[in-house]
């Protein structure tokens, strides 16, 4: 069933506002840095916490308007799969999952054998009998999946279903889930802060920084025009935001980026570290963005270099092992920096971005 | 030197205990008619004012762990009150509550000609006030240690109030529960004032343990000391299978 919700929670002086909609079997993730309020919206949804103002509406059903009406989370019929799992410790992995149907009614075979049958479709037929704390991560993981999935909710939320696996397990995981969420009928809202956990499993990605959206976009458009510096730091691009005049984008420090496109009025300008060229001396010629810049920091990234420079704009860029050694690339060094105004990618910022309150 | 002096201090009269134990004619003083009628009846007595606490105290840790109401800390340090209050003073307050002319006793003897004083039923009452307290300062501090978000993971499996407490948060704090069980059964076993100040000292009915080892104290000597080796046997055995739970600091 479809999701239609304005989440509007205060604690103390933070205040979480944010409008989320999921179409039946639309993933939807709500990506964020810590404390963005995203297990707070998702609490919200299920239940855990009542809203100050707005409302949960899942498939045309008002379960909360903030005032009047609030349904127990124990009749709403949404599955959660929590953070740390929350898989009961006394209870064996069949009977976790067939607690769900049990207290939907079900008898104690009929509980179990749907039980049986969810622990075999997450490939976890042989460890019924195992107790939580005889799981690995990412069995429990797929128990916790198959327990919320077992009563089958109308809704699906996931609260950082990954993150508490190492990098192999995750990445495993992650395609098992991926499996397991296309399967479901029902809309499923998945909450992380990693961008590719995100980009991998959901349809729309709804980017939530200090209690309110900030991006709502597909994964490639977040990927190639993040709209604020937790995003672009997340994707890995240098994002600027000024007055665009023309080709001509003038920065707050006074500085002017050239870029590719005719804009007018408030842009964002992004590209990649690896547009960013590096010289010893100004370079000469060609209708390229210039700068002296400092050396800040070097790291390995991937096969390259990562150089963070500061200047009159502060940048990243990625260059050449053999680069970096030719111009003595290290913390406090003097050099030129060059980024082509075709590689650059300028678009609207203010309210055009979709969903943006 | 006073770690070993207060050491020797708990340990000595224990020894002295044993040393003066008439060791000979100990089976043929245990199988005594009175001897195993007094243990018989502290035996049932304290498990069934364990039950009595188990089945109010269970819920009223709960509502003080869980609930918010006004007052609450107010009524949480008046529930310890039984575990400081002199037993004999504890008696003296069920009698005139629960005696013949009392608060709740006149009522409940004019309707259904039910008097507590002086019976066993009056005994489990007393130990019961006595032992409650330990039992509920367990179990809360079970409750409040639990981790309340698997309640709410069973609330959003479609579990009500009362499934929650009975599948996820009783099972979850049961070594509490039954740490609590033990302290309240032994409290009750060893119960002393409130019972004979309440209940009184019929043999039979009322005398328990401790008042038949009051007793035997001016009569015989050693039987005295063979009813108190009895009650060492039980604490003993209390402690060491709770050992692990406490000494052990898993508690």
């Amino acid at each position: 069933m479809s999701l239609d919700a304005h989440l509007v929670v205060r604690r103390g002086d933070f205040t979480l506002d944010v409008r989320l909609t999921a179409d039946p079997g639309e993933v939807v993730a709500l990506l964020g840095p810590n404390g963005a309020g995203k297990t707070t919206a998702l609490r919200a949804i299920a239940g855990l916490r009542g809203l100050d103002d707005g409302h949960v509406v899942v498939g045309g059903e008002t379960l909360d308007d903030g005032h009047r009406r609030f349904v127990a989370p124990e009749r709403r019929h949404i599955g959660v799969v929590f953070q740390q799992y929350l898989l009961f410790p006394h209870l064996s992995a069949i009977d976790n999952v067939a607690f769900g149907p049990r207290c939907r009614g079900a008898s104690t075979a009929q509980a179990r054998a749907v039980a049986r049958d969810w622990l075999q479709r997450v490939g976890l037929a042989e460890h019924g009998r195992k107790k939580p704390r005889q799981l690995s991560g990412g069995q429990a993981q797929r128990v916790a999946l198959a327990r919320a999935l077992a009563t089958g909710p109308r809704l699906l939320l996931l609260d950082e279903p990954l993150a508490a696996l190492d990098a192999r397990t995750r990445l495993e995981t992650r395609a098992h889930l991926r499996g397991h969420l296309s399967g479901h009928p029902g809309a499923t809202i998945l909450v992380t802060h990693d961008p590719l956990d995100a980009m991998m499993l959901a349809d729309r990605l709804i980017v939530v920084e200090d209690g309110r959206v900030v991006q709502a976009a597909d994964a490639a458009t977040l990927t190639s025009r993040p709209r604020t510096d937790y995003v672009a730091r997340l994707v890995g691009l240098n994002l600027y935001r000024g007055r665009a005049d023309g080709t001509a984008v003038r920065l707050p420090g006074g500085f002017t980026l050239r870029v590719g496109t005719p804009h007018r009025g408030e842009v964002f300008v992004a590209f990649p570290p690896s547009a960013v060229a590096l010289f010893a001396e100004q370079p000469a010629g060609s209708p390229r963005n210039t700068w002296p810049a400092t050396v800040t920091s070097v790291a390995r990234h991937g096969d390259a270099l990562r150089i963070e420079l500061s200047g009159p704009v502060v940048v990243a860029a990625d260059v050449t092992a053999a680069a970096a050694v030719q111009l003595r690339l290290e913390p406090g060094r003097a050099v030129w920096a060059a980024v082509k105004a075709t590689e650059t990618d300028a678009y609207p910022a203010g309210a055009a971005g979709p969903q943006l309150p | 030197m006073p770690a070993v002096a207060g050491l020797t201090f708990l340990v000595l009269p224990l020894l002295g205990l044993l040393v003066r134990a008439p060791w000979a004619t100990l089976p043929r003083r245990l199988a005594e008619p009175a001897v195993l009628a007094a243990l018989r009846l502290s035996l049932t007595t304290a498990t069934l004012a364990t039950v009595l606490c188990l089945v109010f105290g269970v819920p009223l840790a709960w509502l003080l762990a869980r609930g918010s109401f006004p007052g609450r800390r107010l009524v949480r340090a008046l529930v310890t009150v039984p575990m400081v209050l002199p037993p004999v003073v504890g008696g003296v307050a069920l009698l005139l509550v629960f005696g013949r002319r009392g608060l709740v006793g006149g009522p409940l003897d004019a309707a259904f000609g039910v008097s507590l004083p002086f019976t066993t039923a009056g005994v489990v009452v007393a130990e019961a006030f006595v032992a409650m307290p330990f039992l509920v300062i367990s179990v809360q501090g079970a409750l409040r240690a639990a981790d309340t978000r698997y309640e709410e993971a069973a609330a959003t499996l479609g579990a009500g109030r009362w499934t929650v407490f009975r599948r996820v948060t009783l099972p979850m704090v049961a070594p509490g529960v039954a740490a609590g069980a033990v302290l309240c059964w032994a409290r009750a076993l060893g119960e002393f004032g409130a019972t004979i100040t309440f209940a009184g000292n019929f043999p039979g009915r009322t005398q328990t343990m401790p008042l038949a080892v009051y007793l035997a104290l001016e009569q015989d000597v050693d039987a005295a000391i063979v009813l108190s080796l009895v009650l060492l046997t039980v604490s003993v055995a209390i402690l060491a299978g709770l050992r692990d739970r406490w000494l052990g600091g898993a508690g």
